[in-house]
């Protein structure tokens, strides 16, 4: 009974099982970066991000159709464009990065939207915004773990790096010359996990996965690295649970497993040690 | 010359063109244990500014001969609500020794444990950042310039909001470092704390009203000058064609 419940679908649909491995290799690469974000208090970038990517994604899927290189190359281009242009800009001129960002994925956005209609093509937008995380295939699923081990690998070693420029960038700049190519370079990995995990999610969805374990991770700790040790789980609960739903309910997957994730947020939000519960059941103060 | 620490050759530096320090020249030498003290406006912080090379000089030129830089901002970028326990963000003084990769040692721990000793923060390693109180993270900022270890130091403003304990005992701190051999730049605004506690100062109100010991710098004429000074930018200021 259980076994059909949890199981089952995964062992008898190899699709269901193709979609499981590709949640959990987001969950690994996205799920940290997430945090990153939120601490550096952008966690509506990856959301600009995925606005910039989409149009660059649309053009390759113009030119090579539904290919995972011409469409990925695509996204990489638009988001990695946007980004480093961004970064540039905020360090040059007065503009803050987040106007440069603004200013960059509104251009991708409007310049794709006139390339895609003026082609008269009927390109499919809603798998490009929603994904398919059930029609995986193998490039595609080497493509998502390739990318989550990269990030893992990059975070490892740029842990300090990436810290050291959240908590106080003037301090990182002046101690090390590295200072905003941790950033920048941190940048680039939020591209790479947004295009990585679009071809599943969707390019809105995906930032789904990214922000919403991060958000419930915040609420449970106040600790960086037990932070990122929440969110992954957290962002693999919302896949296992997500796909589970789907499959048994009939809903659309992607949606599905945003929603977990969301679910799992919102009931954080209360029960959290720092969620809104402990508002209203005050303890004593100590004595000092 | 092994003893000059600091050339200011003429230096002009501002803000769209408007000076805010106007020709200054002179040195600081090794070891000196120097005030900034002037009006506000005067080009103080934005001197601090292009020591650690964050601003570049409108005309002239400022020579360093000494390696390492800890430098303590008015306003710094500091992210308070960053949870990040106080031991930690003292550790990251030693970010300029041991860069974004390397291993800190035990010793280096230690030594972390005893710069917070001597702030007085000892019992405070595992509390967050964003538990402290102004005069308790200032503190902390200080222990992470100890554990810099720079030859030259520049304070703006470090005792503004603290209590008088703590300003004692972070002026036992800073003479710790004269005696050391650093170089110490703190801009104040308290006249009587420099008088008793810095050799020298430099009087700056734009231009520089005087740079030497600190008895023959501040002078109750040059302090009027200095209080004088037209704090506004003249928006129709001509050109400045001062020889060098």
């Amino acid at each position: 009974m259980l076994y059909d419940a949890l199981i089952g679908p995964f062992v008898e649909f190899p699709f269901m099982k193709r979609a499981l491995v590709g949640g959990i290799a987001i969950s690994l690469g996205a799920a940290p970066i997430g945090v990153f974000l939120m601490l550096r208090r952008m966690s509506l970038i990856g959301d600009a991000m995925a606005h910039a990517i989409l149009p660059g994604a649309a053009i390759g899927f113009l030119i090579g159709g539904i290919s995972l290189g011409y469409m990925t190359i695509g996204g990489l281009i638009a988001g990695l464009g946007v980004a480093l242009a961004s970064g540039l800009v905020s360090r040059t001129t007065l503009v803050k990065e987040d106007m440069a960002l603004a200013a960059f994925y509104l251009i991708s956005l409007a310049l794709g939207v006139t390339l895609v209609s003026a082609s008269r093509s009927n390109i499919d937008i809603l798998a490009l915004l929603f994904g398919s995380i059930l029609a995986l295939d193998d490039p595609t699923l080497l493509l998502i773990v390739s990318v989550a081990s990269l990030t893992l690998a990059a975070l490892a070693v740029g842990y300090r790096g990436i810290l050291m420029e959240c908590l106080d960038p003037g301090f990182a700049s002046g101690v090390s010359r590295y200072g905003s190519l941790f950033h920048l370079g941190f940048l680039v990995f939020v591209v790479l996990n947004l295009v990585a995990g679009f071809h599943a999610l969707g390019t809105l969805l995906v930032v789904g996965i990214m922000m919403l374990p991060a958000g419930t991770a915040r609420l449970w700790s106040d600790d960086v690295a037990t932070m990122i040790a929440i969110a992954v789980p957290v962002a693999m609960l919302s896949n296992l649970a997500g796909l589970l739903i789907s499959y048994h309910a009939g809903l659309a997957s992607g949606p599905a497993i945003i929603l977990v994730a969301g679910a799992l947020y919102a009931a954080s939000l209360i029960f959290a040690p720092y969620g809104l519960l402990r508002r209203f059941l005050p303890q004593r103060h100590l004595e000092a | 010359m092994a003893d000059i620490a600091l050339e200011f050759r003429d230096l002009t530096l501002g803000y769209d063109r408007h000076p805010a320090v106007h020709h200054l020249t002179g040195t600081v030498m090794r070891g000196d244990l120097l005030a900034i003290v002037g009006p506000n406006g005067g080009g103080k912080s934005t001197l601090l500014k292009c020591l650690a090379g964050r601003l570049a000089p409108l005309s002239g030129s400022v020579v360093n001969h000494l390696s390492g830089l800890a430098y303590m901002p008015q306003i710094g970028d500091l992210n308070r609500d960053f949870p990040v326990s106080v031991f930690d963000l003292a550790l990251t003084g030693l970010c300029g020794k041991r860069g974004m990769f390397g291993r800190i040692s035990r010793g280096e721990q230690a030594r972390a444990q005893e710069a917070l000793a001597a702030v007085g923060l000892t019992g405070f390693e595992n509390r967050s950042i964003r538990t402290l109180s102004g005069g308790q993270l200032q503190r902390l900022l200080f222990a992470r310039l100890m554990l810099q270890d720079s030859e030259l130091i520049l304070l703006d403003e470090p005792f503004t909001a603290i209590d008088s304990r703590t300003i004692d005992d972070l002026l036992v701190i800073m003479h710790r470092w004269h005696a050391e051999g650093r170089t110490v730049l703190a801009v104040l605004h308290d006249l009587e704390l420099v008088k008793a506690h810095f050799p020298k100062t430099l009087l700056l109100a734009r231009d520089p009203l005087g740079l030497g010991p600190t008895t023959t710098v501040l002078t109750d004429a040059r302090l009027d000058t200095a209080r004088a000074m037209a704090e506004a930018f003249d928006r129709d200021a001509s050109e400045c064609h001062r020889a060098a």
